[in-house]
């Protein structure tokens, strides 16, 4: 191993320790990450993106592990990257999806990313969308990326993802909680898991109807599929129903759909940053502070800072022309 | 808490067909609360599934914890395989019911230090920060 090397070179020849380390670099802010991405972008773009996402202990993992199983038997190639929250009081994380994942860890055409969510709320990591365009970049045919358990209003998988797949299993609430807004409109593919269980059918049935009734003016039919991961039941259909959506989306303007996804990716990447800054270590917070003591209200306080946060960035697009 | 932060990471892995993974688990819960990214294995890993998840999830930490007997056979084939993979660099430790003599023996080969039953959980997050802390400071970030 050359020490000139960069990884963008090793993971064109297919080293799999550089794209490990390509993806710590996006989790840790690292500079370098966007140079080394930039040299492998013409590479990013060919796999196919599967998102999954929903409740807690609904069987996202064992299903991912499923996926992943039925696609290596087609000799397909699969890239996962599985999202953990980490503690909001001391930051660390137990990264436990792939215990679900045991049978796929020698497998040379699987590799598999633990991520923890970083302080991110959507229900992803904020460099989860990067680890998916450096899995891309390396070769991977399908990309499955799991969020963390999540509840009824995570949606960052929504742009980080070509197709959402959203799990859900019997006994977690009734007819009303289908008709929800939230979770089930970013379903491309609704999966009942754990169909043996009872209630199953009743949960399918309830999902029909509120799509049915709920996405008549959209172009795409979501799916509902039971499955039963646990036992390697439906797998194939699960697959089936994504290769249709993909279908769908290929012949309706792939790109169009892709570049959308990237707006709202460059949008997070710079307001998540941009936050982090104006509320950092050398941030404003003990301004805030200062002013409270003053007897300023918190809305008025708010307006000022909001007016010189804005002065700066009209200055700066006044620079740039 | 910066989004951004470098985090330590640590595989707790359990070799071979030792089936009793109580220790690991407190050792991975105690590690997570002191602000680590802990990855657990599950049980009965093949050295090379040790260190091709140890490559794959670039850890900055092995943790290996083995109650079986087998650590003199089992230990240093993780080791060879990390060695394998590029992963030599990783902080190797582990634990669990391992004589004195072979502990010296295995601290020797590059496990840098090895835990016995009694130590309280605070001093393996408080080892293992400190000995990442060295390793930056002398490394540069990576």
């Amino acid at each position: 191993m050359a020490a000139a090397e960069t990884l963008a070179a090793r993971i064109e020849r297919g080293d799999r320790t550089a794209l490990a380390r390509m993806i710590s670099w996006a989790e840790n802010g690292d500079a370098r990450f966007a140079g080394e991405l930039a040299a492998l972008w013409p590479r990013v773009g060919r796999a196919w993106r599967v998102g999954v996402t929903g409740p807690p202990g609904t069987g996202k993992s064992t299903l991912v592990n499923e996926l992943a199983r039925v696609e290596r038997s087609r000799e397909r190639t699969v890239g996962i990257c599985a999202v953990d929250p980490s503690s909001p009081f001391t930051g660390g994380a137990l990264l436990g999806d792939r215990i679900r994942m045991d049978d796929r860890t020698l497998d040379p055409g699987v590799f598999i990313r633990s991520m923890a969510s970083r302080g991110s709320h959507g229900g992803l990591a904020r460099a989860a969308a990067s680890a998916c365009d450096a899995l891309d970049a390396f070769g991977f045919a399908t990309i499955l990326l799991e969020t963390v358990g999540v509840g009824q209003a995570e949606y960052d998988v929504l742009d980080a993802a070509d197709t959402v797949v959203v799990v859900l299993c019997p006994g977690a609430g009734d007819g009303i909680q289908a008709m929800k807004a939230g979770l089930l409109e970013v379903a491309d593919v609704l999966v009942v898991n754990k169909s043996d269980l009872p209630g199953a059918e009743r949960l399918q049935n309830d999902l029909l109807e509120a799509v049915h009734v709920r996405f008549t003016k959209r172009a795409w039919a979501v799916p509902v599929v039971a499955a039963s991961a646990g036992t390697s039941k439906g797998t194939e259909d699960v697959l089936e129903a994504v290769s249709q959506h993909r279908a769908h989306v290929e012949s309706s303007g792939l790109e169009a759909v892709r570049r959308r996804k990237r707006i709202e990716q460059v949008r997070h990447s710079v307001s998540e940053q941009l936050s982090e800054r104006l509320w950092g270590p050398q941030g404003l917070r003990s301004r805030v502070e200062v002013e409270l003591a003053r007897g300023h209200s918190p809305h008025a306080i708010a307006a000022a800072l909001l007016a010189e946060v804005t002065m700066g960035i009209s200055k700066l697009s006044e620079a740039r022309r | 808490m910066p989004m951004t932060q470098r985090k330590i990471r640590v595989l707790v892995a359990k070799p071979g067909l030792d089936g009793h993974d109580r220790g690991a688990k407190t050792v991975a819960s105690a590690l997570r609360d002191h602000g680590m990214e802990v990855i657990y294995t599950g049980l009965h890993q093949a050295p090379e599934a040790i260190a091709e998840i140890a490559a794959q999830e670039d850890v900055d930490v092995v943790g290996l914890s083995i109650l079986s007997g087998a650590h003199m056979a089992l230990f240093p084939r993780v080791r060879a395989e990390l060695a394998k993979r590029g992963m030599g660099h990783v902080l190797l430790t582990g634990g669990g019911i391992i004589p004195q003599d072979d502990m010296a023996a295995l601290e020797a080969q590059g496990y840098t230090k090895l835990f016995g039953p009694g130590t309280p959980t605070e001093a393996i997050a408080k080892w293992i920060t400190a000995a990442m802390e060295e390793r930056l400071k002398n490394q540069g970030a990576q």
